[in-house]
């Protein structure tokens, strides 16, 4: 660490002003920044209670992350490989040939080979996430002339788990390029902006790709489409909202293998790659929340809205006034199917694009879960709706902030003239 | 019945949003969503107007242009098709009706006639108040169900300028770049924010 100091305040001349790499400033600040900063250390008696900064903050969402990114290449490599195991061909391309090199077999029961062949898809998508958002992100601090910001962090690490494995890779490219430009940087950067940088990626590759990414077939790492019965089918949410609880129970009804709740909970479900699991976004937001870094309120009032709005839905389908057997799927299954964990715990605590008052987070995050329901519920083209509505509410978090502080203002001034 | 009026109501608000999926009424959408307070004023404003106008506008089609609407008067009026007079009858009925309202306001609730100011005479010539009016023409709607579309369209481009205006005062804290700052960056919020409506696109109803 010492030699890489030394070797950072060598090199330190050539950026500052008046240095022949002056332009690149934004790029040594960076690696300055993520190795060495905040370097302030108080002397004397000590005032600040806890020097939590963006940095900080940043690192330990990734942090918080890092399960489901580990879920998101097993879970990968694990679906295809039961696909596979069901008599589903490879696909034919560099990665099942990467794997037939390292002499490893498509076999679910093996962690390692699941592991690397979830790997070889996920971790491109996230190499070229880095890339060339970074390569913008690093376009855009030169030009204008601010630092290079951890946020991007975050969202690299977000986007990716949003994704389907099978998605091709300039998509990806042009889908982070639109968020972190469009997103985030014409509004001036980090902190800035109004929408979710990764949700707009996200939502930009929804309409404007809809072929790979509509979400109502299931994104399989494998030929699904000849012979593999039960995995050329609809995704559990496709199921669910088909034929209800039925389709989940009878496996002749959905065309695939029995489903159970506690796999829906762990994540070993076809889906996007990082949202799968329940369990891991679970362990997500205990870190979060114990860090202080995401709101629980947020949290709290996404699971406040859907169970409210699931109720109004059962009591409806069981009153009898509805033929739909998707408003009749209970509570703990929603909770654990499709996006919905995720969104709740990674997308809706976004410091930046939520509300900053506290009782604003805890509105927030009930709004979210009561459009996001109704949305999944009644909106035949959107099965995973939980992203949009995120978007949605990213709109309105300002609003319900303006209100708010009026509010309190308003209450104020009574308090002090009396 | 409610069901289908409620329908109607909410296919208009979230759905088919005026501002935010047929981008009408863009320049006061565009030009007044500087500060909430003026937004609300406005949109406030639009609701009134529009729930006033569309039924009217119906009433007028139904009775006076469209083919064989005339027949009422005489029989020999069956075959008579004025709908080609829709554009300036309603804009007509619009101005009249706006200055009705403003009359009326002026006169019993001075207040409000106050808040909403210069924004009535104004919304005269706002195109989302003559869209709506043909839309209801296209969709072939009763007055009743007109009056309800008119409520729907009002709340929807209330709510997409509100929300705007929200978003703009958070935005005097944003560096944007200096060649977008304004009305640059205003169009592309206006983008993102429809890309959150297109979330409620595809909802049939």
């Amino acid at each position: 660490m010492k030699f890489l100091l030394g070797l950072q305040n060598k090199q330190r001349k050539l950026f500052e002003k008046g240095g022949k790499l002056e332009r690149l400033y934004p790029l040594f600040e960076a690696g300055d920044t993520f190795l060495f900063t905040p370097d302030h250390v108080t002397r004397g008696a000590s005032h600040v209670r806890d020097a939590i900064d963006l940095k900080r903050m940043m690192s330990i969402v990734v942090v918080g992350l890092a399960p489901c990114m580990l879920m998101a290449m097993y879970n990968t490599g694990y679906q295809a490989h039961l696909a596979i195991a069901a008599g589903a061909a490879p696909l034919a391309n560099w990665r099942t040939a990467m794997m037939q090199a390292m002499g490893l077999a498509f076999d679910p029961n093996s962690v390692l080979a699941c592991f690397a062949h979830g790997a070889l898809y996920y971790v491109p998508v996230y190499i070229v996430t880095l890339v060339a958002g970074g390569l913008f992100e690093a376009l855009f601090a030169v030009v204008r002339k601010h630092d290079i910001n951890e946020g991007f962090l975050v969202t690299s690490a977000l986007f990716p788990l949003t994704l389907p494995a099978t998605i091709p890779l300039w998509q990806v490219a042009l889908g982070i390029i639109f968020g972190v430009v469009v997103g985030k940087e014409v509004f001036g950067g980090t902190g800035m902006n109004i929408f979710n940088p990764a949700l707009t990626a996200r939502a930009f590759l929804y309409f404007a790709y809809p072929a790979q990414i509509s979400g109502d077939k299931v994104w399989i790492a494998a030929e699904t489409a000849a012979g593999a019965d039960g995995y050329s089918g609809a995704t559990w949410l496709a199921v669910l909202k088909d034929q209800g609880m039925a389709g989940i129970n009878d496996p002749s009804l959905g065309g695939r293998t029995p489903v159970d709740w506690w796999s829906a909970f762990l994540g070993f479900e076809p889906g996007s790659m990082g949202e799968t699991s329940a369990l891991f976004c679970l362990i997500g937001a205990a870190v979060l929340i114990a860090t202080g870094v995401g709101s629980w309120r947020t949290m709290l009032g996404c699971l406040v809205g859907s169970a409210a709005m699931v109720v109004v839905f059962n009591v409806v389908a069981f009153a009898g006034w509805s033929e739909n057997a998707y408003y009749a799927v209970p509570l703990y299954w929603h909770w654990v199917i499709g996006g919905f964990a995720f969104a709740a715990v990674f997308m809706a605590t976004d410091p930046v694009s939520s509300p900053f008052t506290e009782t604003g987070k805890f509105i927030y995050g009930c709004c979210i879960g009561l459009l996001g329901i109704l949305i999944r519920e009644v909106n035949p083209a959107y099965p995973g709706s939980w992203m949009l509505v995120i978007l949605f509410m990213n709109m309105f978090a300002p609003l319900i902030d303006h209100y708010l502080v009026r509010a309190n203002i308003k209450r104020r001034m009574v308090r002090y003239a009396a | 019945m409610l069901e289908h009026y409620l329908n109607i109501l909410v296919k208009a608000i979230f759905i088919e949003n005026m501002a935010l999926a047929f981008f009408l009424g863009m320049c006061p959408f565009l030009n007044s969503s500087k500060k909430v307070d003026t937004a609300v004023g406005l949109g406030t404003a639009v609701v009134f107007v529009l729930t006033l106008t569309v039924p009217l506008n119906a009433f007028v089609y139904k009775f006076l242009l469209a083919e064989g609407a005339l027949a009422w008067i005489h029989p020999s009026f069956a075959t008579l098709d004025l709908s080609f007079l829709s554009f300036l009858t309603f804009i007509g009925s619009i101005a009249a009706a706006v200055q009705l309202v403003e009359m009326t306001m002026d006169r019993y609730f001075p207040k409000l006639y106050v808040a909403l100011g210069v924004f009535l005479p104004l919304i005269t010539v706002n195109c989302a108040i003559l869209g709506a009016a043909l839309f209801m023409v296209q969709r072939d709607y009763t007055i009743a169900e007109s009056a309800v579309y008119g409520l729907g369209c009002g709340i929807g481009w209330a709510l997409a300028i509100i929300g705007l205006a929200a978003i703009r005062e958070k935005m005097h804290y944003s560096n944007v770049p200096p060649g977008l700052r304004g009305l640059g960056i205003t169009f592309i919020t206006a983008g993102l924010m429809a890309i959150g409506f297109m979330s409620f696109s595809g909802i049939q109803l």
